[in-house]
């Protein structure tokens, strides 16, 4: 079994914060010879705590003011689509980016779980978008193709995506976390588990408190490609991809502040991402590896959030199942201008907002050529800076 | 898992080998209650050795030739033999394991019980139109993830559940030849559905399906010219899948894939396996630019139908390439008329 090669100078991990970045201390040992990029959302005057000894910059609003300028409307505010900024300013190969309520989860023997190397194996082995195969990732440890599998399909194809999974607090709408407070998806074998949701402030939720559960799992030992021609909801907590490749398609769009949704910022990411990737014939994973998801937010907040998004995503959908993009649009950058006419000219008779999301999209593509650019790296030293 | 009704099931076994002693003592435990239609191989020469205590009808050569007559019987040698199972049977639900497998055991150490979990795959709905991330919603413990849409949360009906394999996996030879000591020991507790679209290989060792839903689409055509009596001669299975996938996909059912595992035992040689000329690699690589292009016309709406177009489609597409693919049309037309004069007369 080769090792896996660490890409400590390729790949940068982005993390969305609002508050302190505690959880990096049990991330310590397999992030700490990386390089960190710290979108601070919210309050740009408030200082975030970030444990000793990590090579980071860091950006809060005025820096992405500063260094966007008028370009800064397409990056939201008050929502954790603002990550996206850190794609845009990263040199590197890879990203990975993170919740900053994510920890290190066990597997079912006990052992903790090195996430970032296994999104990395998942990113330097080929996918298999093509033809479905039964025994999930044949490029892994142990497993391979099955019989019948087309031999001229078996080189598979470039892994742009790696999307990871998570154990605890499932990533549930919130409709459904309103009618299954207690439902986690834990560790196989693991009996017990707590609820501590930071809304025990509310009256109707205090039972919350002290529940402890005994839940059936699954931890879900596989890695697979998602089939070509196939949608999925794309998760932004444990995530991984190769920007060199797919980075323009990773807009996470407007939400939060002054927006009439939230917690669609992956979705649409993924939702575009799936459809590029598939003309551009590039594979997205998704299952290992597992991060324990400590944090559930208050279910009555995010429906206030989803709310739109529940109606929207049913045109959504279909429209981007219906997408073809044309042949001359070679490069993402391409791609991705041409699926931002085609949301105005579609979607924007759903809401007006779709209109504005366009808007974004092309601004972002705008913003990410000029920053990406040879004279790009004209853009100032964002404030915060250790090691 | 839900409680299942024996009544609506049959489980079919191809006896490709005469002793299944050891197989239905394995099994007893998950087969007990059910009826059982074990139908010999007509090339088997011995008798078979079946154990005591089982519900069960065995159909050799003889009942073949009655049903269908004797030029049709060739149509159910080797691992094909199941199909006539699957033809005469009157259950709404078949579960197919072959005679070389045994209940695999759960990491917790149990016995798995691939029975229920394939009737219970089969019983609730599939969901191809959009990719759950945290796989079966239906399962206990488990449900659709944020940015599902709501829509498409009912699902559709599961035609089939195709199972896998523990220890010896269906590998083909060449793979299994340079990786000899290579064993399946990964339990991954997952049922998924395969999406809309997608192709897969499906393997016959462990599959279960909605007979009054897709029955006629379980087609016993491809055969391989040197068809053996190890699954690594055959790619019977995966025609049919191929096939199976495709009606599924065209009539708005899913087709599942994970759960249940089964206990492969040793058997065979992939090396010498190898030594025959391996045509299934080519016919495999012309079926699959077929299946990617193929459209059945909207008329189309019965499995009989669905069937025969695609009969009609291979003929005219990969009828040119090689004479496997003539005579796997054939046998698919053939199928459905048997299909047909079988289960009108009730």
């Amino acid at each position: 079994m080769k090792p896996t090669p660490m890409l400590k100078d390729e790949l940068d991990i982005v993390i969305p914060t609002i508050r302190n970045l505690d959880f990096l201390e049990m991330w310590r040992p397999f992030f700490e010879q990386y390089h960190l990029i710290i979108i601070q959302d919210g309050d740009p005057s408030k200082t975030i705590n970030i444990p000793q000894g990590f090579d980071y910059e860091l950006y809060n609003r005025n820096d992405i003011n500063r260094i966007l300028g008028p370009k800064a409307s397409c990056i939201s505010f008050k929502d954790s689509a603002c990550r996206c900024f850190g794609y845009m300013v990263s040199k590197k190969k890879y990203i990975f980016t993170i919740d900053d309520d994510c920890f290190v989860a066990k597997d079912p023997s006990g052992k903790e779980i090195n996430a970032l190397e296994q999104h990395i194996k998942n990113l330097l082995t080929p996918s298999t978008p093509h033809f479905f195969n039964t025994l999930y990732d044949p490029y892994g440890d142990g497993a391979d193709f099955v019989r019948g599998y087309p031999f001229s399909m078996r080189e598979g194809a470039i892994t742009a995506v790696s999307h990871g999974l998570w154990l605890n607090i499932p990533d549930y709408d919130a409709p459904t976390q309103l009618v299954k407070p207690l439902e986690r998806n834990t560790r196989k074998f693991e009996q017990t588990s707590f609820a501590m949701p930071p809304f025990f402030l509310e009256p109707v939720l205090l039972f919350y408190l002290l529940v402890s559960v005994l839940v059936k799992c699954r931890y879900v030992d596989a890695v697979m490609t998602i089939p070509k021609g196939t949608l999925f909801p794309m998760c932004g907590m444990n995530l991984a991809f190769d920007r060199e490749l797919i980075g323009p398609a990773m807009y996470f769009g407007l939400m939060g502040d002054g927006q009439p949704i939230g917690r669609y910022d992956d979705m649409w990411a993924g939702w575009c991402v799936k459809v590029i990737c598939d003309h551009m014939g590039w594979g997205v994973k998704t299952g290992l590896p597992y991060i324990w998801h400590s944090k559930a937010s208050n279910p009555l907040v995010n429906l206030r959030k989803e709310y739109n998004g529940i109606f929207w995503q049913e045109e959504a959908i279909p429209f981007f199942q219906s997408v073809t993009l044309p042949k001359e649009c070679t490069s993402v950058q391409q791609c991705y201008i041409e699926m931002a006419k085609l949301v105005k000219e579609k979607l924007g008779k759903v809401d007006p907002y779709f209109i504005k999301l366009a808007d974004g999209m092309v601004t972002w593509i705008e913003a990410w050529d000029e920053i990406n650019s040879p004279d790009g790296a004209k853009a100032k030293a964002p404030v915060g800076k250790d090691k | 898992m839900a409680e299942i009704n024996k009544n609506e099931v049959d489980i079919v076994i191809g006896a490709v080998n005469a002793d299944l002693t050891q197989f239905l003592s394995s099994w007893r435990p998950f087969f007990s209650g059910f009826h059982l239609i074990v139908v010999k191989d007509p090339e088997l020469k011995d008798e078979l050795n079946i154990p005591d205590g089982f519900d069960v009808d065995v159909y050799s050569k003889t009942d073949m030739e009655k049903v269908v007559g004797a030029s049709n019987s060739s149509m159910f040698s080797g691992y094909s033999c199941r199909y006539f199972g699957y033809l005469i049977s009157k259950k709404k639900y078949i579960v197919s394991i072959d005679d070389d497998c045994v209940p695999a055991k759960d990491p917790k150490g149990f016995l798995v019980d691939a029975v229920s979990q394939h009737v219970n795959n089969l019983e609730k709905p599939a969901t191809p139109l959009f990719f759950n991330t945290l796989y079966d919603p239906y399962t206990e413990g488990a449900d659709f993830v944020r940015g599902y849409p709501f829509s498409l949360r009912e699902g559709v009906p599961c035609a089939a559940s195709c199972g896998l394999w523990l220890n010896l996996a269906d590998l083909d030879a060449p793979t299994q030849a340079l990786k000899t000591e290579q064993r399946n020991t990964t339990y991954v507790d997952a049922v998924l559905t395969v999406p809309l679209k997608a192709m897969l290989p499906i393997s016959g060792i462990n599959i279960a399906f909605n007979r009054e839903l897709v029955g006629p689409a379980l087609v016993p055509a491809l055969r391989l010219a040197g068809e053996g009596k190890v699954r690594w001669e055959t790619l019977e299975d995966v025609w049919c899948g191929m096939c199976l996938k495709h009606i599924s996909d065209h009539l708005g059912y899913g087709v599942k894939t994970g759960l249940p595992y089964v206990w492969r035992n040793e058997r065979g040689d992939a090396v010498e396996s190898l030594r025959k000329k391996w045509e299934g690699m080519k016919l495999m690589e012309k079926s699959v630019p077929f299946f990617e292009s193929l459209k059945l016309p909207e008329t189309a709406l019965k499995v009989e139908d669905c069937v025969i177009e695609l009969a009609k489609a291979v003929k005219e597409q990969l009828g040119s390439e090689d004479a496997a693919f003539t005579q796997a049309a054939d046998a698919m037309v053939k199928w459905v008329q048997l299909w047909n004069s079988v289960n009108s007369s009730e």
